[in-house]
């Protein structure tokens, strides 16, 4: 048998101590995920292999289906249902990437630790990094979809806004670390409670309807809500904000003329560039510490996943 | 030496679910329904590992040992008291548990890598190692869906001794493959000591432990009842084992003691390939009938040889028995040997009685060949 090099065993004394105990604070666990990016990047990576084997197009499937689906909206949109809003195609997309990033990482990391109990019982990691990979593919899938929208942008010859342009990784950056959030919480849950996994179903439905990505939340639904005070209520949801960002960058104009009746249609919000960027970072700043609090919650939660499993 | 391992009053408890209530609907209609029972898997576990040193854990079924082994690996997380580690771990819990089925065995050795705390370029480094360990070369493409049982392990554990860990840690998994496949596990694992890597092994095969660990802890109901040099842990691990097996006959009246072997020349010696005599004592209570099993080790503590326990039945009757064992035609060299005379159950082999080092045994031998038997051969030239 081929012996490896036989290089004598360096001495241990000044490697770093690693600590197993109940609890780890909170410094460690990020830490720790630190260490095992790789592991996320290879879990992510073979999550996408898997999804995409033995189909002859591969992975450019992924490309392929958010076009199609464009194709499909923009032939919905500008021929059969008429809804007077031009280019209503790029609004709705710019909102819905949003939307699928949020919705495919949530509903998949949900049940990712109840499904991956072979492992979580047999392999030593970070388990939050099971269901951060479910939204590290999603990460992938969606600038997928960006580079898709980017392209269809380019051959209709419609520029995004270029000067809000800056606001796209800040408000992608908060939509990351919100998802991150609700996934590993929501992933933990379910280990003790399994039917929070048809419950997420349903949530995330109603969630989607109070989020202004097939309509717009000028036209329909802001007056409404300003005659009852309601305002603040609708902006609690978090996904809001992102999703008029995105489509403040996309869709670009606030007023538009309708094709169908050629009265002014208000479909964004009038926000200047500050409210924006205010808005934005102040979700990050929020979002940075959901996350830390799912990290701390997640930590109090995984001590018994080994008797629930 | 460096402490790689300080395991510091470890204790686990588990609470076993008797009736699962996992429904939300169970859960808001019976809050409190369902009993559940608290387990003490491990208590207060104290021990540390020195760089170079390899440990044997051992322990009858549910004493413990494979949960200890999760808490140094980190899979489980200790109710109270910490783990302290130097260095990186490779664990063999189960072989390819973080395999997925779809993939090839190219992308698994990379994912089982990082599994285990390797990077890609670790991982880069050894691969046609790996290949070459696990002898896959022409199935590494084929998705592990269609490995045998046994190539996925063979995968598995090409991967976790070939990442080079400072400390491997082992549970139950030296009885895969085929024969010659566990040969080459055993070499790998002595050539892991000669370099001076942590071992740690869990097996409840006491000859395991003999021939490769350099110190064993003992386990018993999640308390350590043990640790030091081989050959005393391994007594009072079967010591244990035995007090387990009075304790739970019916009745509890069937004690039987070996008190000792005798021979009637008065020492144990014999002439290689002569024979020997020696009588037994046991004593016991009332009747009882079992098979005797007589193991001979050499001072290393390799086990030389052990009987067919079938073809020595004895029925006791109470009180002192004496039985004859004759040894015909010793084929031993020159040395000193161990035996080891036990008792156990016709049928199911329950220990029923256990004497370890009964006698020494001195073979004298006036040949010149070496090792531990010696077998005829004669050369020809044609």
């Amino acid at each position: 048998m081929d012996e490896p090099s036989s290089a004598e065993q360096r001495s241990l004394v000044a490697s770093p101590v690693r600590v197993v105990s109940a609890r780890a604070s909170l410094r460690t666990r990020l830490a720790n995920l630190i260490e095992r990016r790789e592991l996320l990047f290879s879990l992510i990576t073979s999550d996408i292999r898997i999804k995409y084997k033995g189909s002859a197009l591969g992975l450019f499937w992924s490309m392929l289906s958010p076009a199609l689906t464009l194709a499909t909206y923009y032939l919905v949109f500008s021929v059969f249902l008429k809804n007077g809003i031009p280019l209503f195609v790029v609004y709705l997309f710019a909102g819905l990437i949003v939307w699928n990033m949020f919705q495919s990482a949530v509903s998949s990391a949900t049940g990712v630790i109840v499904d991956r109990a072979g492992l979580v019982k047999k392999v030593s990691f970070p388990r939050e990094i099971l269901a951060l990979s479910n939204v590290g593919a999603s990460v992938i899938y969606f600038v997928i979809q960006v580079v898709v929208l980017a392209i269809f942008l380019g051959i209709i010859g419609h520029a995004p806004a270029w000067s809000f342009l800056w606001l796209l990784p800040i408000s992608f950056l908060a939509l990351y670390l919100l998802t991150a959030s609700i996934a590993v919480v929501m992933s933990a849950i379910t280990v003790y409670l399994r039917d929070v996994r048809h419950l997420m179903d349903v949530v995330l439905q109603l969630w989607f309807w109070v989020s202004p990505v097939v309509y717009s939340y000028e036209n329909s639904i802001a007056p409404a809500l300003r005659i009852r005070g309601l305002t603040a209520l609708y902006f609690i949801n978090p996904m809001t904000p992102i999703i008029l960002t995105f489509q403040r960058i996309f869709y670009v104009n606030t007023t538009v003329r309708s094709t169908t009746t050629g009265l002014p249609l208000h479909i964004l919000p009038a926000w200047s560039m500050t409210t924006f960027a205010v808005v934005n970072l102040g979700l990050l700043a929020f979002a940075v510490v959901l996350f830390l609090v799912a990290l701390v919650i997640f930590g109090r939660l995984e001590g018994n996943f080994e008797s629930e499993l | 030496m460096t402490n790689v391992i300080e395991v510091e009053d470890i204790s686990k408890r588990f609470t076993i679910h008797h009736e699962r209530n996992q429904t939300l609907k169970e859960r808001i209609l019976h809050p409190r329904s369902g009993s559940s029972e608290i387990f003490d898997a491990l208590s207060d576990i104290n021990f540390t590992v020195e760089q170079g040193e390899t440990l044997g854990i051992v322990g009858h079924n549910g004493s413990g040992k494979s949960t200890l082994l999760k808490c140094i690996c980190g899979v489980l997380k200790p109710t109270t008291g910490q783990i302290r580690l130097r260095g990186n771990l490779a664990a063999l819990l189960e072989l390819g548990a973080g395999f997925q089925h779809e993939l090839s065995g190219r992308d698994n050795v990379y994912l089982y890598g990082s599994m285990l705390g390797f990077t890609r370029k670790m991982v880069d480094a050894i691969f046609d190692e790996v290949v070459a360990f696990s002898e896959l070369e022409h199935f590494i493409d084929t998705p592990v869906k269609f490995y045998s049982s046994g190539m996925y392990v063979r995968l598995a554990f090409a991967v976790a001794v070939n990442v080079n860990p400072d400390i491997l840690v082992v549970d139950e998994v030296l009885a895969v493959g085929d024969e010659r496949f566990q040969a080459k596990c055993i070499d790998r694992i002595r050539h892991f000591q000669r370099e001076g890597r942590t071992i740690l092994l869990v097996t409840h095969q006491a000859d395991t432990v003999r021939a490769i660990c350099d110190r064993a802890i003992v386990l018993d109901h999640g308390n350590m009842i043990a640790d030091g040099p081989v050959t005393d842990a391994l007594r009072i691990f079967r010591g244990r084992l035995l007090g387990d097996v009075v304790d739970h006959r019916p009745g509890g009246t069937g004690v039987v003691t070996i008190d000792g072997l005798t021979a009637p020349s008065g020492s144990f010696e014999v002439r290689h390939g002569g024979n020997l005599h020696f009588d037994a004592t046991l004593t016991c209570d009332h009747a009882v009938s079992g098979n005797l099993v007589i193991e001979v080790f050499t001072r290393t503590g390799l086990l030389v040889s052990r009987n067919d326990a079938e073809a020595a039945p004895v029925s006791l009757r109470p009180g002192a028995n004496k039985v004859g064992v004759d040894l015909t035609g010793v084929p031993l060299l020159d040395g000193v040997y161990d035996i080891n005379v036990g008792l156990v159950e016709p049928q199911g082999a329950t220990m029923l009685a256990w004497r370890e080092k009964a006698a020494s045994l001195q073979v004298l031998y006036d040949g010149r060949s070496s090792g531990v038997v010696a077998i005829e051969l004669s050369v020809t030239q044609w």
